[in-house]
């Protein structure tokens, strides 16, 4: 009973991390459609935002906080610049932004080794945070682990209403459903693709600010979670906020189960023999969006 | 939208080709040649007022956190013996290659220094995926590689020498150490390639003949940053200490987990044989306070050979810059070469080997010794405990020189392995 109350709650940690990581790419990829390889290069900007606001403010707390904002603005600038350098120009031709944003990353990889440093740096966390909650014998939370999920649960939320509620959300649905018919209603689609890639980026680099709690932070830090990020939004359905949700919080689960009953390579390859399996069957994903788009 | 199912297929193929050049690789042997029958003309060129020799360092992707410290180490070394009249009254000239932290690169490098620069001896390698890339290029043209890095032994090419510890230089010791410790229920904890696989073989072996049980083994792939589910295994086995051979990034990852599940050097002492100053730097005192490692040299080792080294090491790359292991391995390689050189009187690849064994120098770490026969090092094993500071001091050591074993043919135990 330990065990599986120990493993559900590690999937649920394991999957917050995933939805974190995936949440901007279920806008920019999602609701898109760009492939965006550069993806992990603004959660490693998130990453070293962080480290950079630590060696300014000396309290572990305070910066991690003040992080998140300021992490969100400088890769979301980091993105809408992508945006409108680059990928613009390329929305017609979904295989040379593949390699123009990979030519990116890896350019931006390069470039955050010149500034920083090859090896990785390292930030301190808040005493609060590196410590757990014992909730019963043998059954214990890990504080930073509770901190992510919280953090994962509110950008949801944030993201929901902003698509829901506001006029910039109306857009940005308006534009996903049918291009042209948004476009001949007097929306300037081109400032919404850019706002939309500024909040798709700017996630990932709150992303970026979650993951210094639990894992490296260096130039390579975004192409370790690259590919699971679009595993969560391929799998969770295009376009659909509901589908990474569920999509990175059964995978993660999936995953914490295999791991503790087989080994972590044979629960990966499990986990993505699945996605396949799954994929064929359903190769619109979870959920799809009904659009009344012609193209 | 039809460009959806478009972009999908494209991103499916893009996910596998990464997954695709991860297993390349991890098992890529490729010596970057066709069958060329060249080598006789692959000779060290000292004719010259000059002599080069090849750095074959990762000095860009995933190793280069590491390797770009070994590599200036090399260059610290070089510079010295030319400030001192350099070799046999020629001038060093160091040619650097970017092995990339692609193995097949690294066999197309080490090509590319003996054929085209002719060097005359070539430094470097880290990973043993790396090595065992670039062997056969070293086998076939004749020329020399001085390796610097801890390794799983069981290798003895005729054409490299093993500067780093071998097994019973230093994962045989740290068992007898925390086998005095009286922590005998050991959780074994690894990166999923050859190196710790390897380790963890001899860690069972030695397990079973010397009374330790080894309650648990997991391996996570190079580069896994996800280890909830093993450091709630680790909590729930009820071992005495965990023996740590994980590699690179994964360390951060696992060390955080660690102290979030509210495991402690004290409640349950993580051994690691990859961990050296740089990388507590990089992973964080916060997390790694009193925990344990296993080297042959640390940055606070005492003599005065070191404090030369290191303060000569920080004069010329930053007073912050600690020095590790493989780096005063590789600072050390270029003065065993430099004095097989002498005494043989010749940069010849064979009278070089010849003139090997018995070699001495007042290294760093203390005196060590070339064992001729292995081409390995005797070298004297440590264990030193992480502190607030960042540094790791030493808390054992095994007396005197290890004599290198790269078999184990000197112990009963191992008789099984091969």
């Amino acid at each position: 009973m330990t065990v599986i109350l120990n493993q559900s709650f590690t999937g649920i940690s394991i999957g917050a991390v995933l939805l974190l990581i995936a949440l901007g790419l279920t806008l920019t990829f999602g609701q898109m459609g760009v492939i965006n390889m550069a993806h992990g290069e603004f959660i490693m900007a998130g990453a070293y935002t962080t480290y950079v606001l630590q060696e300014s403010i000396s309290s572990a707390g305070v910066s991690l906080l003040v992080a998140l904002p300021v992490a969100f603005l400088v890769a979301g600038a980091m993105g809408a610049l992508l945006e409108w350098l680059l990928i613009r120009r390329l929305y017609t031709r979904p295989l040379d932004t593949l390699l123009v944003t990979w030519g990116v990353s890896l350019m931006l990889q390069q470039l955050a080794r010149d500034i920083f440093g090859a090896p990785n740096v390292q930030t301190r966390a808040p005493d609060i945070l590196t410590g757990n909650i014992a909730v019963a014998d043998g059954i214990s939370l890990a504080n930073s682990r509770l901190f992510i999920l919280g953090l994962a649960l509110l950008s949801v939320l944030a993201l929901t209403l902003v698509l829901r509620f506001t006029p910039l959300g109306r857009r940005i649905r308006a534009v996903v459903q049918n291009r042209d018919l948004a476009e001949v209603s007097g929306i300037a689609t081109g400032t919404v693709d850019r706002m939309t890639f500024f909040i798709g980026s700017g996630l990932a680099g709150v992303a970026g600010v979650a993951i210094t709690l639990v894992g490296p932070i260096g130039p390579t830090t975004g192409t370790n979670y690259i590919v699971d990020a679009f595993l969560v939004v391929v799998v969770g359905g295009i376009g659909q906020l509901k589908g990474s949700v569920i999509t990175a919080f059964v995978l993660g689960v999936l995953q914490s189960v295999l791991e503790y009953s087989t080994t972590v390579s044979v629960a990966k390859v499990i986990v993505l023999v699945a996605i396949v399996a799954f994929l064929q069957w359903r190769p619109q994903g979870l959920y799809t969006l009904r659009t009344r788009s012609l193209a | 939208m039809s460009g959806l199912s478009f972009s999908r297929r494209g991103l499916l193929a893009a996910a596998s080709a990464v997954g695709a050049s991860a297993a390349l690789s991890a098992c890529g042997a490729k010596t970057g040649s066709g069958t060329s029958s060249d080598a006789a003309g692959a000779t060290a060129d000292t004719s010259g007022s000059t002599v080069k020799i090849g750095l074959l360092n990762s000095l860009s992707g995933t190793m280069a956190i590491s390797e770009v410290t070994v590599h200036n180490a090399l260059l610290l070394a070089v510079k010295e013996i030319n400030a001192a009249g350099g070799v046999l009254g020629k001038k060093l000239k160091a040619v650097s290659q970017d092995g990339a932290s692609d193995w097949p690169t690294f066999a197309e490098k080490a090509e590319s220094l003996i054929k085209e620069d002719k060097v005359a001896a070539t430094f470097g390698c880290w990973t043993s995926a790396s090595r065992k890339a670039v062997k056969p290029v070293f086998e076939k043209y004749k020329s020399l590689l001085f390796y610097p890095v801890q390794y799983e032994g069981l290798e003895q090419s005729p054409y490299i020498f093993y500067i780093g510890a071998t097994t019973n230089q230093q994962i045989v010791p740290a068992l007898d150490y925390l086998k005095k410790q009286g922590l005998t229920r050991l959780y074994l904890v690894g990166s999923d390639y050859v190196f710790p696989r390897t380790a963890n073989k001899i860690i069972k072996a030695y397990a079973k003949a010397n009374g330790m049980t080894v309650v648990g083994e997991d391996y996570a792939p190079l580069g896994s940053t996800e280890f909830s589910t093993i450091v709630n295994e680790v909590k729930g086995s009820g071992a005495d200490a965990v023996f740590n051979t994980l590699n690179g990034d994964s360390n951060v990852a696992f060390f955080k987990e660690y102290k979030s599940a509210g495991l402690t050097a004290k409640s349950m002492p993580v051994l690691s044989v990859s961990i050296a100053e740089e990388e507590v730097k990089s992973i964080g005192t916060q997390y790694l306070e009193g925990q344990l490692t296993a080297w042959n040299y640390y940055e606070t080792t005492p003599g005065a050979a070191n404090e030369k080294f290191v303060k000569a090491y920080q004069a010329e790359y930053g007073a912050t810059k600690p020095t590790s292991d493989p780096m005063e391995a590789a600072y050390i390689s270029v003065y065993l070469w430099k004095a097989m050189v002498e005494k043989a009187g010749s940069f010849d690849v064979a009278k070089v080997k010849a003139a090997a064994d018995g070699i001495t120098f007042d290294a760093p770490e203390g005196k060590v010794t070339v064992d001729g026969a292995t081409q390995h090092v005797y070298k004297t094993a440590r264990i030193g405990k992480i502190g607030s500071d960042g540094l790791i001091t030493e808390v054992w050591n095994s007396g005197k020189p290890i004599k290198p074993d790269p078999y184990l043919k000197g112990y009963d135990w191992a008789s099984g392995l091969s």
